[in-house]
């Protein structure tokens, strides 16, 4: 169903976006999955940092109860590991979300996915998810379906999940050891009691294995998210990872636990901490080996409508969508065309890419010891080049290089240097956090660094570089890693790390 | 005998559908439940299952007055922490 390309502007006006709990991912994991799964989520902009760019998703808050407590989540707020915590969604009913949807899909018409996921379980209330499903496959049968659930009662869910036009589900799994999920689990909600304790984990256990077999059986596409949790269930999650891939989840998707004090969780007012950058990253590392990871997950706000770095839900509040005239048969002829233009320009530049494949590509490889890999950060807005002033970037992506190429490691969030002022009050310095964002880096990569940071970025082992503007990040990262090893920088030695408090 | 939602509800539904006497229902600014059908679900459920499934410690309220889930009986949170 390829249409002609009609709108030529279409890449250049909208710059991607994603806003879920159950996001993530890389183009580099993208290409690794086999053809028929990188089919049905090549435009979920939560599957591929590139897609991220061109493509939408949102979600519907219709699923506020929950049948289980977790110890990360406040049930006063929104889950706040599922969705940024403190903000409480606008509940709708699911005649009200439909409508949201419709309007919303018909305005941004990048928008590709609507995702369930809360603010509660979405299948521990089944009517009004599956209600909402229901009339979105029968009313706009071009977007694609989402949910998410901690798999209490996905078993019993599973026939009715396969009626939809759902792609993938994603349950939350934290542990395979009821030993471990007594610590993260405090009570589940089982055959009209309230079971604590030990018990709880392992009921919860065996319905969330249960579910996701059940779901493989039918050929949907399971997604699996874990909260890391330092001392709880860190070392455990690589048990956890392997598990999964052999029961078939084709993704997984490890977050780091968010535990703020101010968030009134458990994990939060016990002083239970979150996975520095490093931990994080070296969890994923070794999870790798056995199961595609993702790495692009930014938990963004479960209700954010829009595309990437901008949030439009206050244009699509209820009391506006109520207002609006919506024509879906008409707004889904123009978004056949939309898309179609985004996809043949993702297809050309996925086969630009594939041909350089063999110089970048060292997904699965064992290392070779022949050059030491080196941690670079890049700035950049999106399409796959670095575009983005050092001063302005909220993230920054990092990349891994090494004598087998470059790898995508994750992205890192922070405050842009030239919006922090000098000092926060009695807080670190906007450049300060960032400098310990990076740690770990020894270069970072943006169209423009200012004088100012330079001195600080290299006091802090970090090279700041402005030399690449434009160019594709991959290839950049490979002529600065080829100027070290000619420098002489890449001995094989313990890298020098900042260490930060 | 009926047990009562007070304004810690945070109106999550969680217990609306449970109810085997359809006593509670949705009102604002929270739930509420109907004491003349109330039955604290003697003859149907062991446990009230409002007060089961509720997460949110101290919302529902017995006869007396007194919460069926009790500061930091269901978070597990110390009741010092949940003070400061």
């Amino acid at each position: 169903m390829q249409l002609p390309v009609i709108n030529n502007e279409v890449s250049e006006a909208n710059s991607g976006g994603c806003s879920a709990g159950s996001c993530g991912s890389t183009d580099d994991q993208m290409n690794h999955l086999p053809e028929h799964i990188r089919q049905k989520v090549f435009n979920h902009p939560c599957y591929s940092e590139e897609a991220h760019h061109y493509f939408a998703r949102m979600h519907v808050a219709v699923a506020p109860a929950c049948n289980i407590q977790c110890n990360y989540c406040n049930r006063k707020y929104d889950c706040a590991n599922e969705s940024r915590p403190g903000v409480v969604s606008e509940l709708h009913h699911p005649v009200q979300a439909v409508k949201k949807v419709l309007a919303v899909a018909a305005t941004i018409p990048q928008m590709t996915v609507l995702g369930i996921a809360g603010p509660g379980d979405p299948l521990a209330n089944p009517e009004r998810t599956f209600e909402t499903f229901r009339m979105l496959s029968e009313q706009a049968p071009d977007i694609k379906l989402c949910v998410s659930t901690n798999g209490l009662s996905l078993p019993e869910q599973v026939e009715e999940l396969s009626k939809y036009n759902i792609d993938h589900v994603t349950i939350t799994i934290n542990c395979v050891d009821p030993d471990v999920g007594a610590q993260i689990y405090p009570w589940i909600f089982w055959k009209n009691k309230r079971i604590k304790g030990r018990e709880a984990a392992e009921i919860l256990i065996a319905q969330q294995q249960k579910g996701l077999e059940m779901l493989v059986a039918k050929g949907i596409l399971v997604k699996v998210n874990s909260v890391m949790i330092p001392g709880v269930n860190d070392k455990h999650l690589e048990e956890v990872s392997k598990i999964v891939k052999a029961k078939g989840a084709f993704l997984h998707n490890v977050m780091p636990l968010i535990s703020e004090a101010e968030h009134g969780t458990f994990y939060g007012l016990t002083g239970q901490r979150g996975p520095t950058n490093e931990e994080l990253q070296a969890l994923q590392d070794a999870c790798e080996g056995d199961m595609n990871m993702m790495r692009h997950c930014r938990q963004c706000r479960a209700d954010a409508v829009g595309l990437l770095g901008e949030d439009r839900g206050a244009e699509f509040t209820m009391d506006k969508v109520e207002e609006m005239e919506i024509n879906y048969p008409e707004a889904m002829k123009m978004r056949a065309e939309v898309h179609a233009a985004i996809n043949e320009e993702l297809e050309s530049k996925r086969l630009a890419k594939e041909s350089k494949v063999q110089l970048v590509s060292i997904q699965g490889v064992q290392k070779k010891e022949v050059t030491r890999p080196v941690l670079m950060a890049v700035a950049t807005k999106g399409g796959g080049v670095i575009n983005e002033h050092f001063g302005h970037a909220s993230e920054f992506l990092i990349y891994e290089a090494s004598s087998e190429g470059v790898r995508f490691i994750g992205h890192r969030k922070t405050t842009p240097y030239c919006e922090g002022g000098d000092t926060c009050g009695d807080g670190e310095s906007a450049l300060d956090k960032t400098l310990r964002v990076l740690a770990g880096c020894e270069a970072v990569l943006c169209s423009k660094v200012g004088y100012e940071p330079w001195g600080p970025l290299e006091a802090a082992g970090i090279q700041p570089n402005g030399e690449h503007a434009m160019e594709a990040i991959e290839d950049a990262i490979l002529k600065v890693y080829e100027e070290m090893r000619v420098g002489g920088r890449l001995e094989v030695k313990a890298v020098v790390q900042q260490k930060v408090a | 005998m009926a047990l009562e939602i007070i304004e810690l509800c945070t109106n999550c539904w969680a217990c609306q559908p449970l109810c085997p006497s359809q006593a509670i229902f949705e009102a604002k600014p929270h739930f509420l439940i109907d004491a003349n059908k109330c039955t604290e679900c003697a003859g149907d459920f062991e446990d009230p299952q409002c007060a089961t499934i509720c997460p949110i410690e101290g919302a529902i309220l017995n006869e007396d007055g007194e919460p069926l889930n009790p500061p930091g009986s269901l978070t597990g949170i110390p009741t010092q922490k949940l003070a400061a």
